[in-house]
């Protein structure tokens, strides 16, 4: 369980989160939708403590992710993150982006290593891809091998920031069903992310942020289609 | 004018001692990048570093060493030392100098080198769970250092021809021996010419290969 308490995050003098409180069970899938700007991605990075927090506190499985005591490599293991510029390696092949870290990290030899990136590859639909470069590769076969990367990690968790925006339209279609994918084997997942009607489809619930507060928490259902709230509203009839 | 008579067979008699000096330079300079590289590349991690205190000894060895002669660094370590009871031999007083001046060049090389890596590379690596070291060794540096290659091996060039300044302490790299079989016999035009083919063909040999190690390690895109 993903437990966020009262989260104030500010880079400098910009508060951009102002007492967040989220929790995510195991096997959900929360979408958090708002415009740009709002801090859904700056949650996101809080919660793997890539970024620091001013006040309030992130439980990860009932681990402080921000105790300085808490090993954030550790923590970082659980939690596997897929980032909007997919941010492959462009220096190794595809084979390669994914068994570095259970290799380094890990330590798993390059034969175990390869067997699993081989399996989360063929998953994502790259299996003919093993000695490709990520930059001879369209952006939504970077962003699936971005997720097998994550995957081969086995993380607990998976947060999800804006994993389509940079596509062009016409490969957005190809990582949806990557996600839907994982949705149906049960991973929980935490997405932020502009596509209204995949936020629907896959999510349990749904929270809107706006001006680093959670304005609107719910079933998703009922948030994208009768938002109570009517900062929601006004979001939504701009969007849809 | 025009009736100077080239005498070779003495410097072909000379060539194994002139192959023995040519490998001295080989080694010296080779040594100076090795070592110039690996000082790079903590001086330009200091000097990227947001910890003040972590930029000053960058700072001042870069400055000094891209500002000052080479010839200056290389009387500093051979006789300046001497002055405070430290003998170096002439090897190693040149082996520092360049060690000295290659890792001030690369240094500012490697810090272009590390800003052109978008840091999302560094955020991806710690995001599966790298360490800040892991993440070093595993993505950036290896982008860091194809980036680099070619100005990396232009230094390896000017430190070949630079470590001639041997001469002037007395070290048997190729100028220097060059120097002392010439004064044997006072061939001087006639050794000296041989010695620039050498160079030439060390230089060259020495582009070549980079060329195709590069092709050989670097695969792939950056």
């Amino acid at each position: 369980m993903i437990q966020v308490q009262g989260l104030h995050k500010s880079f400098g003098n910009l508060k951009v989160l102002k007492g967040i409180d989220l929790e995510v069970q195991k096997g959900e899938v929360v979408s958090v939708i708002g415009g740009s700007g709002s801090g859904k991605s700056t949650l996101l990075y809080c919660i793997n403590a890539i970024e620091k927090i001013q006040k309030g506190k992130i439980l990860v499985d009932g681990i402080d992710a921000h105790d300085k005591k808490t090993d954030k490599n550790k923590l970082r293991q659980k939690l596997g993150m897929v980032f909007q510029q997919w941010n492959s390696f462009p220096h190794l092949t595809v084979l390669e982006n994914v068994t570095l870290a259970p290799r380094v990290v890990l330590g798993q030899t390059t034969k175990q290593a390869e067997d699993l990136a081989k399996q989360y590859l063929d998953h994502v639909g790259l299996g003919d891809k093993y000695d490709e470069y990520p930059t001879r590769m369209s952006g939504g076969q970077q962003q699936r091998l971005a997720i097998a990367r994550t995957l081969a990690m086995k993380p607990s968790y998976m947060l999800l920031d804006e994993v389509t925006s940079a596509l062009d339209p016409e490969l957005v279609g190809e990582v949806l069903d990557t996600l839907r994918l994982l949705r149906k084997e049960g991973m929980t997942m935490i997405c932020v992310t502009h596509e209204m009607a995949f936020a629907k489809e896959v999510s349990d619930r749904i929270a809107f942020v706006e001006k680093g507060i959670i304005e609107e928490i719910g079933d998703a259902h009922q948030v994208i289609e009768n938002p109570a709230n009517e900062k929601t509203q006004r979001f939504l009839s701009k969007v849809l | 004018m025009g009736d100077y008579q080239f005498h070779w067979i003495i410097v072909y008699q000379a060539l194994p001692q002139m192959l023995k000096g040519t490998f001295v330079t080989l080694h010296v300079s080779l040594l100076s990048m090795f070592l110039g590289i690996i000082i790079a590349v903590f001086l330009s991690l200091g000097k990227m570093s947001e910890t003040r205190i972590l930029n000053i000894i960058p700072n001042i060895w870069i400055e000094i060493a891209r500002n000052t002669p080479a010839l200056f660094q290389i009387y500093m370590a051979y006789f300046g030392l001497g002055a405070f009871g430290i003998h170096l031999s002439p090897y190693v007083s040149v082996l520092s100098a360049l060690v000295f001046i290659n890792a001030g060049y690369l240094a500012e090389t490697f810090r272009g080198g590390f800003q052109s890596i978008p840091s999302t590379q560094l955020i991806a690596s710690r995001s599966l769970g790298m360490t800040r070291i892991k993440a070093y060794r595993y993505v950036v540096l290896p982008q860091m250092f194809r980036r680099v290659y070619h100005p990396m091996t232009n230094q390896f060039v000017w430190s070949i021809l630079m470590s001639s300044l041997g001469i002037l302490v007395g070290m048997g790299e190729l100028s220097g021996e060059t120097q002392r079989l010439q004064s044997l016999s006072f061939r001087t035009l006639e050794f000296f010419m041989v010695a620039a083919v050498l160079y030439y063909v060390v230089t060259k040999s020495v582009l070549l290969c980079s060329e195709l190690i590069s092709k050989k390690i670097f695969t792939g895109d950056i």
